[in-house]
């Protein structure tokens, strides 16, 4: 079989596509190569959704924080305390059992048992709580002439939000949300790991590596590969928030613009 | 019994892995800063590379390929005679006398292999990551204080022990803490590497492996145990933020920093 065979037959596996049994026997580079990129897709859905709308709540969320009422700063404040505080592992777990006993009572929530929407859920709402924090912070130091600027022009309420405060957080909170950005795709290996399953062996990038390690015994061929994935991808990331970034800077001198300083951090 | 039992194993894991990392992270923090190239080179290759790899798969790859390291070293040296290639195709085969352990010794010896091999995984991951930090705070103390001591007539050895040490510990606590936080929060990991951990009891209790436990006599009480988990993950994180509050608060007693001014000049 050439590898071209191949790559036909498993390149859209993870989404159920091509051929159904996974390779027995006679493990190829090739085969390892397409399966791992093919569970990338995953890896690539659950980051980008769950980036996409975590960004609002985070929004909604640092504003609560910042709020002067407590019927705003406290639910904000345990929503970020209760999902930073703990492991995301164990989030997916109480989540997957969650929606299994809530769909024995409403069927509703059948859909929410696999993965993706499930596991999005958890994604979204974990990403929404450390973004939260992050521009919670940045919120905090926003330059006070800038806020006195606006108010001395006679912008206020909303088209002050929307045209000093929030583009102000944002560039400050840049270089630390596109660290949170690249962690948490590397949180999306943890998806298969934890409570769900992966249906007609429809998993992600690490559930392919760790199939191929399981089969050949040999952890020195798949997991490489995978990592090679995930540091395309994080310079994939890195480029695109860079740009962002540039673009969020553009108005201000040369040197006072904020670099990104890359912190990969371990779990979360 | 199991249940209460995986809960000190998590506990002695932490007891034990955290001043392992320090003391790795001393070491390798040490060796950074060395004048020796060789031994800087070391240093700086250990911080750097496990830094740098993301993720679980980090614990999933290292304990298999420390567990193979183990087993071929004793290999090569109890079984000179072996003429057989270690690896044969995807099997990873020693002589019978070079397997961890034996496969004649009681059921414990594995278990407590497998804790074994997850600290040290644990202690060198997060070592890295210590020594990153005391690397930094090695050279965040001011360089005066070094002058100072050789003013004294401290050789180089003394200002390290007597002056470097004991200062440093108030510009590492920050990153220590956050270091902290982050180990309690990747201890669910154990599962991963085949620790009887309590996700692993989660996991087991109140429940089989088929997904058709709706019809049980109970509920599907998974759920709760790792609701449990959750608040335990929280009380644990809550605690550990007091704690570590208060041990910057005595470190910074008397210090050169503007933590220790504000404490000096607040009304005794």
């Amino acid at each position: 079989m050439s590898c071209w065979e191949t790559i036909a037959d498993y390149a859209l596996r993870s989404q159920g596509i091509g051929e159904r049994l996974l390779p027995r026997s006679d493990f190829t580079l090739c085969q390892q190569f397409t399966l791992i990129g093919s569970g990338m897709i995953w890896n690539v859905y659950f980051g980008v959704v769950a980036l996409c709308g975590g960004f609002f709540l985070a929004t909604l969320v640092a504003l609560g924080k910042a709020a002067r009422s407590p019927w705003l700063r406290k639910p904000s404040e345990w929503f970020i305390f209760i999902f930073r505080g703990s492991p995301l592992f164990i989030q997916f777990f109480f989540a997957y059992f969650l929606f299994l006993s809530l769909k024995g009572v409403m069927p509703i929530f059948a859909p929410f048992t696999a993965a993706w929407l499930g596991a999005l859920v958890v994604l979204f709402l974990n990403t929404a709580a450390y973004s939260g924090e992050i521009f919670y912070g940045a919120l905090q130091s926003i330059p006070k002439g800038d806020v006195e600027a606006a108010d001395a022009y006679g912008i206020s309420g909303v088209s002050r939000f929307r045209r000093i405060i929030w583009p102000t957080m944002l560039r400050l909170a840049w270089p630390a949300y596109t660290n949170e950005a690249i962690f948490l795709f590397h949180a999306t290996t943890l998806v298969f790991f934890s409570g769900f399953p992966a249906s007609r062996q429809m998993g992600d990038a690490l559930y392919y590596a760790s199939y191929f390690a399981d089969k050949t015994f040999n952890p020195f061929i798949p997991y490489p590969i995978l990592a090679g994935y995930f540091i395309l991808l994080t310079l994939v990331v890195i480029g695109l928030f860079g740009a962002i970034n540039k673009r969020l800077n553009r108005h201000l001198p040369q040197e006072q613009r904020r670099k990104i300083r890359l912190r990969p951090n371990l779990i979360r | 019994m199991g249940l209460y039992w995986s809960v000190l194993t998590v506990l002695a894991l932490l007891a034990i892995t955290a001043p392992a990392a320090i003391l790795f992270g001393f070491g390798g923090a040490t060796a950074a800063r060395s004048r020796i190239a060789p031994l800087r080179w070391v240093g700086k290759g250990y911080i750097s590379i496990v830094r740098g790899v993301p993720d679980i798969a980090f614990f999933l790859f290292f304990v298999i390929a420390l567990d193979q390291l183990f087993e071929w070293a004793r290999h090569s040296v109890l079984c000179p005679d072996w003429d057989q290639p270690i690896r044969q195709g995807n099997d990873f085969v020693v002589c019978a006398a070079a397997k961890l352990p034996l496969s004649s010794s009681p059921q414990w010896v594995h278990e407590t292999y497998g804790f074994f091999l997850a600290i040290l995984t644990f202690a060198l991951v997060f070592g890295a990551f210590t020594a990153n930090v005391l690397f930094g705070a090695m050279r965040a103390v001011p360089r005066a204080q070094i002058e100072t001591a050789e003013a004294y007539g401290m050789s180089e050895r003394q200002a390290f022990w007597r002056i470097m040490v004991p200062q440093m510990w108030v510009y590492a606590l920050p990153g220590l803490s956050n270091l902290w936080m982050v180990l309690i929060k990747a201890t669910p990991l154990l599962f991963l590497l085949g620790v009887e951990d309590i996700v692993y009891w989660a996991r087991e209790l109140g429940g089989t492996k088929t997904p058709q436990f709706t019809d049980y006599p109970h509920g599907d009480w998974r759920m709760w145990y790792f609701f449990a988990l959750l608040v335990f993950y929280l009380l644990f994180t809550k605690v550990s933020e007091v704690v570590l509050d208060r041990v910057m608060k005595r470190l910074t007693k008397g210090q050169a920093t503007t933590g220790g001014e504000a404490q000096r000049k607040a009304p005794a």
